[in-house]
């Protein structure tokens, strides 16, 4: 006792160290947590119902990829053809003029009803409520006439669907967005003479932006897995194809990670993408951006 | 003929049931500066916002150096103008805001030279060179990159008002300019005013400070109610006010 009394200070005569609360739960959960994982990974590497073979044989297959193809064109078609159709209704739903307001809440709710798998039956079949399509006067003679039929295909039909639908849910997004910057700078612009569309352009919207662009996302996530649905037209999207390859050979389970891993990565892709656009019209709306993953990294190897 | 800049003439307005403004008369002459005072509620900062068309009148006329803003007559009636007109119009009437509303993803020198490059079709250099120039003006020459968020109170209003003097308005108006702002920023943004008031800006200012329109007022308005209560002066309204109500708000404010 005499010997740590003249080696370390009493007490009274320094300031007491200070020692962080232990979180035993915290190692308890992740103990379970990893053990979990490694099972799930063990399944996956062990069990032969996974076929890994057959997986890897048609992941970069020619008809996967062009199933891909025909996916992603759907998704883009249909996200710039939704958006476009989601800014008109939105500038309708906020008009003073309650017949495009009406209209505008009509169409929305209607679109948000039907099932989308419903909705691109309708399309496919409207051959059978019109014969044929003119173009021409109200209710007066027409100019043009078009059989059905070859107007719209079924790859048309799809993308009609798809857009359509895209459109009630991208017109709720963009009107949460403009209705979120405040009132003061609509009026700050009118005050200072800028023209109208240029109010919207380069003051409203990049401030709508910050509310629309995660629900914007989200929307375009749902979108590039929604396209799976058109299968039911027989188009050879992603699902669709990898159907037609287990119907032959029977491999479902390969064949349905084949589409999944091509669904994760593209997700993955938008996130990054959401990750870059998001940040850009961050500018001004946070004193000081924080660090990118990419940066951060490279602080922590320059180090 | 010589004729006032701003000419007010019998503006009635009303939101709802509630009428907001009986009928008001007010004049400022080219190079005056003129302080409305008033119990909140009073209609300031609507007869404000009248004057640039930001709210329609229900009946009255407002004139900015001799032009009807927001209408024009024919016979005994008046038509409402096309919104682009009317925007051109408000391009020569500066409007300072309570709130400041600088457009916060724009730069300090953004925010100020968007409505030249906008309104008035300058090339950016051109908006960008006076938009620095007025930056200085304000004390605030280091400031042309940063963003509204980066910025003091103070510093947010003396950059809205270099945006307000962009387009080299005929008559800046103040609808409370220094009411959002912390007692010790107040300064800053008065000293500003103030050097405005000696280059011979045409100023219509609603705000409660009552030191300001003392020092450089032209005109004192009080209004309450919706009416113009009394004018003149400051020396004649401050000090020696004929009416009741005057003197009620005053000793109010002023203790």
């Amino acid at each position: 006792m005499t010997l740590l009394s003249s080696s370390r200070p009493r007490t009274a005569d320094r300031a007491p160290q200070v020692v962080a609360a232990r979180h035993p739960w915290r190692w308890v959960a992740t103990a379970v947590v990893l053990v979990l994982l490694a099972q799930l990974a063990h399944g996956l590497v062990t069990n032969p119902g996974w076929d890994w073979p057959t997986f890897a044989g048609y992941f970069f297959e020619k008809s996967v990829l062009n199933a891909l193809l025909v996916t992603l064109e759907l998704t883009v078609a249909g996200a710039v053809l939704g958006f476009l159709g989601g800014i008109v209704l939105a500038a309708m739903r906020l008009s003073p003029n309650p017949v495009l307001h009406a209209v505008s809440w009509t169409y929305t709710w209607v679109f948000r009803s039907v099932p989308l798998i419903v909705q691109l039956l309708f399309w496919a079949n409207l051959g059978y409520l019109y014969d044929t399509l003119q173009f021409g006067v109200p209710f007066g003679p027409g100019f043009a006439e078009v059989e059905t039929l070859h107007l719209v295909s079924s790859f048309g039909a799809a993308l009609l669907g798809l857009a359509l639908h895209e459109a009630a849910y991208a017109g709720e997004i963009v009107r949460a967005g403009i209705i979120s910057v405040d009132q003061g700078q609509r009026e700050a612009a009118a005050a200072l003479g800028i023209p109208r569309g240029r109010q919207f352009r380069r003051i409203l919207l990049p401030q709508a932006m910050r509310a629309i662009l995660p629900a914007a996302a989200n929307e375009l996530v749902n979108l590039l897995k929604g396209t799976s649905v058109v299968y039911v037209l027989a188009i050879g999207e992603l699902f669709y194809q990898v159907q037609v390859v287990y119907g032959r050979s029977g491999r479902v389970v390969p064949l349905l990670m084949v589409a999944t891993v091509w669904y994760v990565v593209l997700t993955a892709v938008l996130s990054i993408l959401q990750y870059y656009v998001e940040r850009r019209f961050a500018r001004g709306a946070l004193r000081t951006l924080p660090p990118t993953p990419w940066q951060r990294l490279r602080a922590a190897v320059t180090k | 003929m010589s004729h006032p800049m701003l000419e007010v003439r019998g503006v009635h307005k009303h939101f709802g049931t509630q009428e907001v403004l009986h009928g008001i008369d007010l004049t400022a002459e080219t190079g005056s500066v003129t302080v409305v005072l008033g119990p909140s509620g009073s209609g300031k900062s609507t007869l404000l916002r009248c004057v640039n068309h930001l709210e329609k009148v229900d009946s009255g006329q407002v004139r900015v150096d001799g032009e009807l803003i927001g209408y024009r007559q024919s016979g005994d009636r008046l038509h409402e103008l096309s919104e682009r007109h009317i925007l051109r119009q408000r391009a020569g009437i500066g409007f300072v805001f309570q709130n400041f509303n600088l457009f916060p993803h724009l730069t300090a020198l953004e925010n100020i030279a968007e409505a030249p490059i906008a309104a008035l079709r300058r090339s950016p250099s051109e908006a960008h060179g006076y938009a620095r120039e007025l930056l200085d003006r304000v004390g605030l020459a280091d400031k042309a990159s940063a963003y509204p968020r980066q910025l003091s109170g103070g510093q947010q209003q003396r950059v809205a008002i270099a945006r307000a003097l962009a387009l080299d308005p005929k008559l800046v108006l103040f609808d409370e300019p220094t009411s959002a702002l912390d007692p010790e920023l107040v300064g800053e943004v008065l000293d500003v005013m103030r050097g405005l008031a000696r280059t011979g800006t045409t100023m219509v200012v609603v705000t409660h400070e009552i030191g300001f329109a003392r020092e450089a007022a032209d005109t004192v308005v009080f209004l309450d109610a919706g009416r113009v209560v009394e004018q003149g002066p400051p020396a004649q309204v401050l000090d020696a006010p004929r009416h009741d109500r005057t003197r009620a708000f005053l000793s109010k404010v002023l203790t």
